[in-house]
């Protein structure tokens, strides 16, 4: 009898926990759709930018993602621009701070629903890129994102770095620095960064510098009420 | 004709379409293949194959973040760009140019990817 009770405990148990139906081993059924995207990568770079130590007029972060990824610097409508410096006074209170403004590589990409071709794609790690080898320069994209942030190749390149191809008629944005995260390195602007107003780091490991800050200090995303779940999160705006 | 004949003549027919390229070592126009050395497939399984690799491997380091230290352009341009230029497409002869204007086939790689060896591209931007 004891056996019975325990076997049907055992059975209660599992079954509980079981949130997809599996038809055959490796093949499910259907899959209950998490309560948060991406909760089960064990990765998720994001930045948490300190706009209190941000310094007005200093371009730092700008000069070294435009050195890093070859980018001219320019700023005329038809130029790339992946990060940009953003001074903002709040008219009613005289409040002025500046920011870094870039791709805030969200959970829930409005770019990347609206791709076409799938060039536009998430990362494991939460990185959003594109894939330039699909891309068709349709520039759906760059509507959808609601921060700007997506800039359109409109002419040839020439010498580009040999760690980060771009070219004609694809569109791109902050790539995070993908080719030195994934060699363990920091993205360049965090690293030129003289105030150190720009962290670095994964938001799911619990013991990284970025997740302690997160908790301890109040952050916020910009245009939060979009419900995007932003990886890159600011301070003190 | 009887059917061996046939099968023979199929052979030759279907022998004469291979580009000379796949066929053996020596190559009927001018290429310079760089600093060469061992590469990371036998050579003539590479002019005819090198693409299937590259095509395969460029999904798993783009989309998947899994880049692979031995099968990547980089390595190629590494290895296959020219002494005298550091480039495999800068002139008629370089490694990549030679033979996809022999077989009238266009590259693209090098539109968004550089055709630069890296070591020297650096050596050039630095500070
Ligand atoms: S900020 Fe824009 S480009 Fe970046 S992930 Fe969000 S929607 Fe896409
Ligand atoms: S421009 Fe490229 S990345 Fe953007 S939506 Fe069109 S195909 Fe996708």
């Amino acid at each position: 009898m004891n056996d019975i009770q325990d076997q049907r405990r055992n059975f209660l148990k599992t079954s509980v926990g079981v949130a997809a139906v599996a038809i055959a081993p490796g093949l499910l059924l259907f899959k209950v759709a998490h309560g948060k995207s991406d909760d089960d990568s064990k990765v998720r770079w994001g930045m948490l930018i300190d706009t209190a130590n941000c310094a007005e007029g200093c371009k730092d972060c700008v000069t070294a993602c435009n050195k890093e990824n070859g980018l001219s610097g320019g700023l005329a409508p038809t130029d790339s621009q992946w990060i940009r410096k953003i001074e903002i006074k709040d008219v009613s209170t005289g409040h002025q701070f500046a920011l870094p403004m870039m791709c805030q590589h969200c959970a829930e990409p409005p770019c990347v629903d609206v791709c076409p071709t799938g060039a536009s794609f998430k990362r494991y790690d939460g990185i959003v890129l594109v894939d330039k080898h699909r891309c068709i320069g349709c520039r759906y994209c760059m509507m959808a994102c609601p921060y700007k942030a997506r800039s359109f190749v409109h002419a040839p390149l020439h010498d580009q770095n040999p760690d980060v191809p771009r070219g004609k008629g694809t569109v791109e944005s902050c790539t995070m620095c993908v080719h030195r995260v994934d060699e363990g390195k920091q993205p360049a602007c965090a690293e030129a960064c003289p105030n150190k107003s720009i962290l670095f780091g994964n938001l799911h490991d619990p013991n990284s510098e970025i997740a302690k800050k997160i908790r301890s200090v109040s952050s916020a995303q910009v245009r939060a009420d979009l419900n995007l779940n932003t990886g890159i999160r600011y301070q003190g705006i | 004709m009887s059917v061996p004949g046939l099968r023979l003549l199929l052979l030759v027919l279907i022998s004469l379409c291979i580009p000379n390229v796949w066929a053996d070592q020596s190559l009927p126009y001018k290429i310079d293949i760089g600093r060469g050395g061992h590469c990371v497939r036998d050579p003539v399984w590479m002019r005819k194959n090198h693409m299937h690799l590259l095509i395969h491997q460029r999904d798993l380091t783009v989309r998947e973040g899994k880049p692979n230290k031995e099968i990547d352009l980089r390595n190629c341009v590494e290895c296959h760009a020219s002494t005298k230029d550091d480039s495999v497409i800068a002139r008629s002869d370089s490694f990549c140019v030679a033979c996809h204007r022999y077989e009238a086939v266009k590259i693209d790689c090098f539109e968004c990817h550089s055709g630069i060896r890296k070591s020297a591209w650096l050596q050039r931007n630095a500070k």
